[in-house]
C-alpha cells in the first residue's frame, strides 16, 4: 500500500475550503470591529493626519507667486548672472505686463511672500505698479522696459533684488527650511548662511534642545524620589501625595506660569524671603525669571508630573521582595538599588524621558510669559511668524523640523530601548 | 540531628511588635541543630513569616536575640548574615537572565569570572536547569523559576537557607514534586533549612523538624511523627491532620490515663491524659480517624455506634461522616477492601483503643 500525503487545502466537514470558511465566520467580526473604530479614524484623519500633511506641504509650496509671474520667472531662468549684470530686457517686459493686468489681490499675496526673501520688494513693487498702471493707461509703449523701470525706481537696477527672485521662481522651494537653520540661498542658488543680524533660529534651536534636555533630567532627578514614595508608601499616605502631584493637572497652564513669575521675580516672594534672612542683600536681588533660568525653573514644575506618572506605575509593579531578595544575596542597598531596582524602572524611566522631553520642545506658554528675551524657545518663532509676519511658509518648515527632531528621537528611542518596553500607566 | 545541645540557630526570648499594642511573637524560644530542616507551621499571621524575617534580618526583634552560630546577629545587616533566602513569589530579577540571577550573589562576593561561572553552573546542574541559563525568569515555567530561587538561595553557599512558603504558588503536582527535590537537595548538600508554610502535609513530608506556630507562641516543636500522633494540645491536633474531638469532662485519673464522661450524657471515654490536671476539668478528646475501627467485635475499652451522615467515595478508601456522640462531624476512613456494604442513614458500631484517645485542652 501506498501513503499519499495530500497537500489538498484543508475542508471542513461540508467540504468548503477552511480558509474561505474561517474568512466568512470573521467577516463579521471584522466588520464590527471595523465599524467601531471608524469614527475615530475618521476623527483623527480629519484633526491629525490632513493637517500635518498640510503644514508638511506648506512648508515646501511656494506656488502663489508662481501663478502671479509665470512669465517673469520664466525668462528669469535665462539670465546669465556671470554675463550680465542685470536680467535681460524680457524679464522686465513680462513683470511689466503681469504687474499691469495681474489680480491685486493675488498680486498684494505674492508681495508678502517676495518681501520674506528681501524686504523692500513691497513697497518697490507697489510704487512700480501705479507708475506702469499709468503708462498703461496713457497706451504708451516703452522703448527699452529695463529703462523704464529704472526711471520709474533705482532699485530696479540693483542685481541684489533680482538675486532674491532665486528662492522663488520654483513651486518647490526648500527656502523655508533653509531659513529656519538660518540659511538663505545667494544669487547662484546655492545655500549661504543668512547676514549675522539674520541669523536667530540655529540659536533657539540649540537653546530649545539644551532646556528639553534639563528639564527632563531635573524632571527625573525630582521625579524619580516621589514616584518611590508614591509606590511604597502605605495607601492613605500615597494617595494624599498623588493628589499634590496631580493637582498642578487641574489647574490652569496659565495660572500656574503666572504665579511662577511672582514666586520668582525681582520683587517676588523668593527674592524677599532671601533679602529678609538676609542671605542677598537689597541690591543683589537675583534675576530668576524673564531669562533661560525662569523658563527651566517653570518647565521642570510644570512638566513633572508627566515624569512622575509613568515612572509611579512602573515602580508599583516592582515587587518589595526584589530589594530584600538582593540584599539577602549580599548586596548593600546602594547596589541593590543600581543593579536590581534601577534596570527595572528604565521602562518608565524612557517613557516619562521622551514624554518630557517631546512636550518641553515644543513647549511656547511658559518659555513665552516667563522665558523673557533669551529664554524663549522654538514655539516662540513659531507663533510670531503665525500671528505676526503670517509667513506660514517658515511657520511650517518650523514645524516640519520640529517633528523631524521626535521622529529621529523616537526611532533612537526605539532602537535603544525598544517601544514595547514604554510604559504610560 | 535533633541535637540542640550545639544549637545552630538560636531564638532567645524573641518577642516581636509592629505597633506596640499587639505581640505578633511572643516569646520564642528555638533551637535549631546544624544540618537540621525545621519547619514553621501556622496559620496566616501566627507570626511563622516574622520569625523568618527577624532571622534573615528585614525585621528588628522588639526583645530578645538570635544567635547564629553562637553569635548575636540582630546588629548584623542583611547584606552581611550569609543567610540564603527563597521568597514567597521568588524574587528572581525579571531584567536578568537566570544565570544573571545566580551570577548575582557571587559578584557581590567579588568572586572571579571563571569561578562565578563554574559555580552558576553547577547550582543550575543541581537543581536540573543546566540548559537554562540564557533565558529569562518569564521564559520559564512556574516550577522552572522555583529551581531557579533555590538554585540562587544555594549558588553563594551560605550558612543557612530560609524559604518562606516557596511553593505557595504552584499547583498541587508540581508542589509535592518540588517537596521531595527540596527534600532531595537538603539531604545531599546537608544545608540547615528553615522553611515556613501554612501546608501541614508539606511540612510532614519534609521537615526533621515542625514548630506549630499559632498566635506568635510555638504551640509545639517536635518531629512529624510526633507532632501528628501525639499532639499536646488542641491546636496542634486539629491543624495538623484530621481530628476528630469528642468534648466532655474528667470524671477521673488514673496516672496516666484518664475517664471522660461525653458532654451530653452519651457515656464515658477512656483517654490518655495529656493536658488535663484535675478532675472536673473540661476537656477535649481528640482521635484520629484511621484509629477508629468499625464493625468490630473486639471488647476494647470504648464502644459506640454511630449513624452514618455522609459516604464520600475516594477511591483507595470511603469516607464516613458519622454522627457519633453528638458530633455529626465524626470521620471515619473506612479501606476500600470491597467488604463495605453499609449506606447513609445505617447504624455503626465504633470501638478504639484508649490510648488512642488524648484528652487535651479546650
Amino acid at each position: 500500500m501506498e501513503v499519499t500525503i495530500s497537500t489538498a487545502e484543508l475542508l471542513t466537514t461540508d467540504g468548503i475550503p477552511l480558509k474561505q470558511s474561517l474568512r466568512k465566520a470573521e467577516r463579521r467580526n471584522k466588520l464590527r470591529a471595523f465599524l467601531l473604530v471608524f469614527p475615530l479614524l475618521l476623527f483623527i484623519i480629519v484633526t491629525f493626519v490632513m493637517p500635518i500633511g498640510d503644514m508638511l506641504l506648506r512648508s515646501v509650496d511656494d506656488s502663489q507667486i508662481n501663478s502671479v509671474f509665470p512669465n517673469t520667472f520664466n525668462e528669469y531662468k535665462n539670465w546669465d548672472k556671470g554675463a550680465d549684470e542685470l536680467p535681460p530686457e524680457e524679464v522686465y517686459k513680462s513683470l511689466f505686463f503681469e504687474l499691469a493686468n495681474g489680480d491685486k489681490r493675488q498680486i498684494g499675496k505674492a508681495l508678502t511672500r517676495m518681501n520674506y526673501a528681501k524686504s523692500g520688494w513691497k513697497s518697490l513693487i507697489k510704487k512700480t505698479t501705479r507708475e506702469i498702471k499709468k503708462i498703461v493707461k496713457k497706451g504708451e509703449e516703452p522703448v527699452s522696459y529695463k529703462d523704464t523701470f529704472i526711471k520709474i525706481n533705482k532699485f530696479w537696477g540693483d542685481p541684489t533684488y533680482w538675486y532674491s527672485f532665486n528662492q522663488m521662481v520654483n513651486d518647490r522651494s526648500s527656502i523655508y527650511y533653509w531659513n529656519a537653520l538660518d540659511r538663505t540661498f545667494d544669487e547662484d542658488g546655492d545655500v549661504v548662511l543668512q547676514d549675522e543680524k539674520r541669523r536667530m533660529y540655529i540659536k533657539t534651536w540649540l537653546r530649545t534642545f539644551k532646556v528639553s534636555v534639563y528639564v527632563t533630567i531635573f524632571c527625573l532627578i525630582l521625579g524619580f524620589p516621589v514616584a518611590h514614595l508614591l509606590a511604597n508608601l502605605p495607601l492613605r499616605y500615597s494617595n494624599l501625595l498623588m493628589i499634590f502631584v496631580l493637582l498642578p493637572f487641574w489647574t490652569s497652564l496659565l495660572v500656574r506660569t503666572t504665579a511662577w513669575i511672582v514666586m520668582l521675580q525681582q520683587n517676588g516672594v523668593i527674592n524677599g524671603i532671601l533679602v529678609w534672612l538676609g542671605v542677598i542683600s537689597d541690591d543683589g536681588r537675583i534675576q530668576m525669571v524673564y531669562n533661560e533660568a525662569g523658563t527651566l525653573i517653570a518647565m521642570t514644575q510644570i512638566l513633572l508630573p508627566f515624569m512622575i506618572l509613568p515612572l509611579y506605575s512602573v515602580m508599583r509593579v516592582i515587587p518589595k521582595s526584589h530589594m530584600r531578595a538582593a540584599q539577602n544575596l549580599g548586596a548593600k542597598p546602594a547596589m541593590a538599588f543600581w543593579r536590581v531596582y534601577l534596570p527595572q524602572t528604565i521602562p518608565g524611566i524612557s517613557a516619562g524621558g521622551l514624554l518630557v522631553f517631546v512636550l518641553a520642545i515644543g513647549y511656547f506658554i511658559t518659555p513665552e510669559l516667563v522665558g523673557g528675551k533669551d529664554g524663549k524657545l522654538i514655539g516662540s518663532w513659531i507663533a510670531y511668524h503665525l500671528k505676526t509676519t503670517l509667513n506660514w511658509g517658515l511657520c511650517a518648515a518650523l514645524g516640519g523640523i520640529l517633528l523631524g527632531i521626535m521622529l529621529i528621537f523616537y526611532w533612537l528611542y526605539n532602537k535603544i530601548v525598544g517601544i514595547d518596553n514604554i510604559k504610560l500607566g | 540531628m535533633n541535637d540542640t545541645s550545639q544549637s545552630f540557630v538560636k531564638f532567645e526570648k524573641i518577642d516581636k511588635s509592629y505597633d506596640g499594642e499587639v505581640l505578633v511573637v511572643k516569646n520564642l524560644n528555638l533551637d535549631i541543630a546544624k544540618g537540621e530542616f525545621v519547619t514553621m507551621l501556622g496559620p496566616s499571621g501566627s507570626g511563622k513569616t516574622t520569625t523568618l524575617m527577624m532571622l534573615a534580618g528585614f525585621e528588628t526583634p522588639t526583645n530578645g536575640e538570635i544567635f547564629l552560630d553562637t553569635k548575636p546577629i540582630s546588629k548584623i545587616p542583611p547584606y552581611e548574615r550569609e543567610i540564603g533566602m527563597v521568597f514567597q513569589n521568588y524574587a528572581l530579577f525579571p531584567h536578568m537572565t537566570v544565570a544573571e540571577n545566580l551570577s548575582f550573589p557571587l559578584e557581590v562576593r567579588k568572586i572571579s569570572k571563571p569561578d562565578i561561572k563554574e559555580k552558576v553552573q553547577k547550582a543550575l546542574d543541581m537543581v536540573e536547569l543546566g540548559n537554562f541559563g540564557t533565558r529569562f525568569p518569564a521564559q520559564l515555567s512556574g516550577g522552572q523559576q522555583q529551581r531557579v530561587a533555590l538554585a540562587r538561595a544555594l549558588v553563594f553557599e551560605p550558612r543557612l537557607v530560609l524559604m518562606d512558603e516557596p511553593l505557595g504558588a504552584l499547583d498541587k503536582n508540581l508542589r509535592e514534586q518540588m517537596q521531595y527535590e527540596i527534600k532531595h537537595i537538603h539531604d545531599r548538600i546537608g544545608i540547615t533549612v528553615v522553611y515556613v508554610t501554612h501546608d501541614q502535609s508539606e511540612a510532614l513530608t519534609m521537615s526533621n523538624r515542625i514548630a506549630v506556630f499559632n498566635d506568635g507562641v510555638v504551640q509545639q516543636l517536635s518531629t512529624p511523627d510526633i507532632l501528628y500522633e501525639k499532639p499536646e494540645n488542641s491546636f496542634v491536633a486539629k491543624f495538623i491532620g484530621e481530628n476528630n474531638t469528642l468534648n466532655g469532662v474528667v470524671k477521673e485519673i488514673n496516672g496516666s490515663s484518664c475517664e471522660v464522661e461525653l458532654e451530653g450524657g452519651f457515656g464515658t471515654v477512656k483517654a490518655l491524659k495529656i493536658n488535663v490536671n484535675e478532675v472536673g476539668e473540661k476537656t477535649q478528646l481528640s482521635i484520629r480517624p484511621e484509629r477508629v475501627s468499625i464493625d468490630s467485635s473486639t471488647s476494647g475499652a470504648n464502644n459506640f455506634s454511630g449513624k452514618i451522615e455522609e459516604l464520600i467515595y475516594l477511591g483507595d478508601h470511603i469516607r464516613a461522616r458519622l454522627d457519633v456522640c453528638g458530633n455529626n462531624e465524626f470521620i471515619v476512613k473506612v479501606p476500600n477492601e470491597g467488604s463495605f456494604r453499609h449506606k447513609e442513614g445505617d447504624q455503626l458500631n465504633l470501638s478504639w483503643d484508649s490510648k488512642d484517645v488524648r484528652a487535651l485542652d479546650i
